[in-house]
């Protein structure tokens, strides 16, 4: 036979036919995986609460990373606000805005850096000291490594942005790389709450 | 063979690509592919290939304890071959040529054009490439090939503290753990595109309740590898700060827990175990109502009971661990959580059961393999619910009966379901049937080795006998039994290469398929065989869950009824 029939209905072709973006569902999909991946490491930090049989332990050499905490949640908000600015055309707007968030994410990232030097230098506690070590470099190191890739690809965009190849034509995928960007500050409240209060 | 044609969207047939070009232009062609019907295939041979890896090491396995008091390889021989059996059999077999057939089917099946994400399809298949070669380079990396290498021998699940660096020297556990982490990734990679291209990519009237079934098993597939893979992933990552790092995670000295990584590893493994089931039931749902010539009995119940499963299988992971000396809330727990397992497939069962009643029954090869691997889950499922309790598995925990129950979901199910679903879509593949005598021959032999082996395997788990045992005195009373299950192998083996030949023969002299072969009713059954690059020309809207039923049936559609 040449030809072959594909089928078409006629009265399904006017319906409207919308589907989700593939690019939010699988950002959506490779969220879940890394919680999967955050919540063996919150787990193997809660198990190993109070376990450790030598060197430091939390309570005597952690600090509560306040103002650090304070610039990573609210880069939320500021990469919000530059989702918005891009969608209606303001580029400029979103390039302030999102300049902002990539700042927010390098003074989180300076204070882990000081906090890392702190513990290391000072109070001798690295990942083979003891299970507080183990297990408190391991889950805050996978988290900073995540602010790390989120803040290459934020400042790879933004200089998209300030090089003018940004318009609001860009927004949906903007959008997918800010839901990233949104799911690494809330894993920071998890890994918050796990480390510095349930675990201090 | 289905002529049916209506005027609107039909569509000549362009020649395939002219089969020019040097050898070179070939290959680099394949390699650069991100076209989603070339990386199927790429999966589908790249598993068959470590099908015969790990077929291979079975057979050593088998020739090594056929006899009591065997020597025929020594104990550290050994231990290599029953890790890296299991390893490669899920991870490079089971895992890669499912995902292979949902490549090649799902774009197809709704209609799409390609996966969602074609790049990520390339680069998810060649990060699961490279790492099983990774995998089966510590064959002769590490420390040569004098030495036996270093294969991984601290079987497939690895426990600690057998994977500490005292216990074990070299780099037999690297090689495990980081190609397993490297083709996990992959894995990911895959499971994302296939959600993203299932949720995004349907053409026109391809509702969610209009999908082929076999597209939502595999979204709940995907589904869980999301949440099953990545436990894994991260466990190697504690496993490698461990050995190389200094970490404590698994170092009982410093405070750490062995029993956290057998937590962690069967969070993984038992969902994992439904990551392979799931798509062979995908392919029984598209096969049994073909040859049955009636629709699938029970759709809403069926996509019911296999997003059940999904749920469930995430909390039944440490029946697995009833001898690990749990409290008996905990044990009680993941009995019943387990048991529970039992409704959502039993559903299955009866809809296959109630789709085959009445019908037209066609048992061309396909429908040959479905139909035994109905009869075999039921009996697997049967041992599972006697393991599930644990007092009993308190007696029968990592003896041959574990051995034998698994492989009859693993071999009686997944492969049996793996080989029908060859047979059914080699067609549209390749354009060419396959052999049906030899598929018969292939099938009857199979059917007759899977039994010898595994129905025989149960006695000697009952009568004490230890997996992963290297020999045994002939005192015990096994030889006969193992015998018979060596026996069993040499069927299989020789089954799967009547059926390796088969597919040669067949890509070269089988008959001119046509795009419809089976009379189907899914859309893939709409295109060329094989498909143009495209898919197709048309972009195909569907107001049905068997569209091309209703092609062929303008005067009866299905979309009355749904």
């Amino acid at each position: 036979m040449s030809t072959i029939t594909v089928p078409v209905v006629a009265h399904e072709l006017e319906q409207p036919w919308h589907l989700p973006n593939k690019g939010k569902v699988g950002m959506i999909c490779l969220i879940i995986g890394e919680s999967a991946i955050f919540a063996m490491f919150v787990l193997a930090y809660l198990f190993y609460i109070g376990k450790s049989q030598w060197g430091p332990q939390p309570r005597e050499v952690l600090e509560i990373p306040i103002i650090s905490s304070i610039c990573l949640l609210s880069s939320s908000l500021t990469i919000w606000l530059s989702e918005q600015a891009v969608e209606h055309g303001q580029i400029q707007k979103f390039n302030a805005w999102l300049g902002a968030t990539i700042a927010l994410g390098l003074i989180f990232l300076g204070y882990t850096g000081a906090e890392w030097y702190k513990l290391i230098y000072h109070d001798g506690l690295t990942l083979q000291t003891n299970l507080f070590g183990t297990t408190f470099y391991s889950l805050v190191g996978l988290h900073a490594s995540h602010v790390i890739i989120g803040l290459i690809m934020l400042i790879t965009l933004w200089l998209f942005g300030m090089t003018g190849h940004i318009t609001a034509k860009n927004s949906e995928r903007i959008q997918t790389l800010a839901l990233y960007w949104h799911f690494v500050d809330a894993v920071w409240v998890v890994v918050f709450l796990v480390v510095y209060v349930i675990g201090r | 063979m289905a002529d049916a044609s209506l005027p609107i969207g039909s569509l000549d047939l362009t020649p395939d690509r002219a089969a020019e070009g040097t050898f070179r232009e070939w290959l680099h062609g394949w390699v650069i592919t991100v076209d989603h019907k070339r990386l199927g295939i790429l999966y589908v041979l790249y598993s068959l290939f470590f099908l015969i890896v790990g077929g291979t090491e079975a057979m050593i396995i088998r020739l090594q304890l056929a006899q009591p008091n065997s020597h025929f390889v020594s104990p550290e021989v050994y231990n290599r071959m029953f890790t890296m059996h299991g390893t490669t059999m899920v991870f490079l077999v089971g895992m890669p040529i499912l995902f292979g057939f949902a490549n090649y089917l799902v774009p197809l099946m709704i209609g799409a054009r390609d996966m969602a994400f074609p790049r990520l399809n390339a680069l998810s298949f060649w990060l699961t490439a490279f790492g099983g070669i990774m995998l089966y380079y510590s064959f002769i990396g590490g420390f040569g090939l004098y030495g036996q290498g270093s294969a991984p021998d601290v079987g497939w699940f690895a426990y600690a503290p057998l994977t500490t660096r005292t216990y074990s020297q070299g780099h037999a556990v690297d090689f495990w753990a980081l190609s397993l982490f490297v083709t996990g990734w992959g894995t990911l990679g895959t499971a994302i595109n296939i959600v993203a291209t299932t949720i995004s990519m349907r053409c026109k009237g391809m509702t969610m309740m209009r999908l082929p079934l076999f597209c939502w098993l595999m979204l709940c597939v995907s589904a869980l590898t999301l949440i099953a893979i990545t436990p894994l992933t991260a466990a190697q990552v504690m496993l490698e700060l461990d050995r190389y790092l200094g970490a404590h995670f698994f170092d009982a000295q410093a405070g750490g827990s062995a029993l956290i990584w057998a937590h962690f590893f069967w969070i993984f493994g038992h969902p994992e175990v439904y990551i392979l089931v799931l798509p062979a039931f995908a392919i029984a749902n598209e096969i049994i109502p073909v040859f049955s010539r009636k629709a699938m009995f029970g759709y809403p119940a069926m996509v019911a009971a296999s997003v059940g499963i999904v749920f469930i299988s995430v909390g039944v992971w440490a029946h697995h661990m009833f001898t690990v000396g749990m409290t008996s809330a905990a044990n009680a727990f993941f009995t019943l959580s387990t048991m529970i397992i039992a409704v959502p497939t039993g559903i299955k069962i009866f809809n296959w059961l109630a789709t085959m009643w009445g019908g037209k029954l066609r048992f061309a090869t396909p429908m040959l393999f479905c139909t035994a691997f109905v009869f075999q889950f039921l009996i697997s499922g049967l041992t599972g619910i006697m393991l599930s309790a644990s007092p009993w598995d308190w007696q029968l925990h990592n003896s041959y009966f574990v051995v034998a129950h698994f492989h009859y979901v693993l071999v009686g199910s997944i492969v049996f379901n793996i080989f029908a679903a060859l047979y059914y879509w080699y067609p549209k593949v390749s354009g060419r049937m396959m052999d049906e005598k030899l598929g018969k021959l292939h099938f009857w032999l199979f059917l007759i080795g899977f039994h010898l082996t595994f129905d025989f395997m149960h006695v000697p788990g009952i009568l004490g006998m230890p997996r992963w045992i290297y020999t045994y005195e002939p005192s015990r009373g096994w030889g006969t039994w193992n015998l018979i299950v060596s026996i069993g192998g040499i069927f299989q083996a020789i089954a799967v290469a009547i059926f390796l030949y088969n597919m040669v023969y067949s890509a070269l002299h089988g008959e001119e398929a046509g795009p419809d072969p089976w009379d189907a009713w899914t859309l893939e059954w709409a295109t060329a065989s094989p498909p143009p690059e495209y898919n197709f020309a048309v972009e195909p809207v569907v107001s049905s869950r068997r569209p091309l039923w209703d092609l062929k049936h303008p005067d009866d559609p299905d979309w009355k009824y749904e």
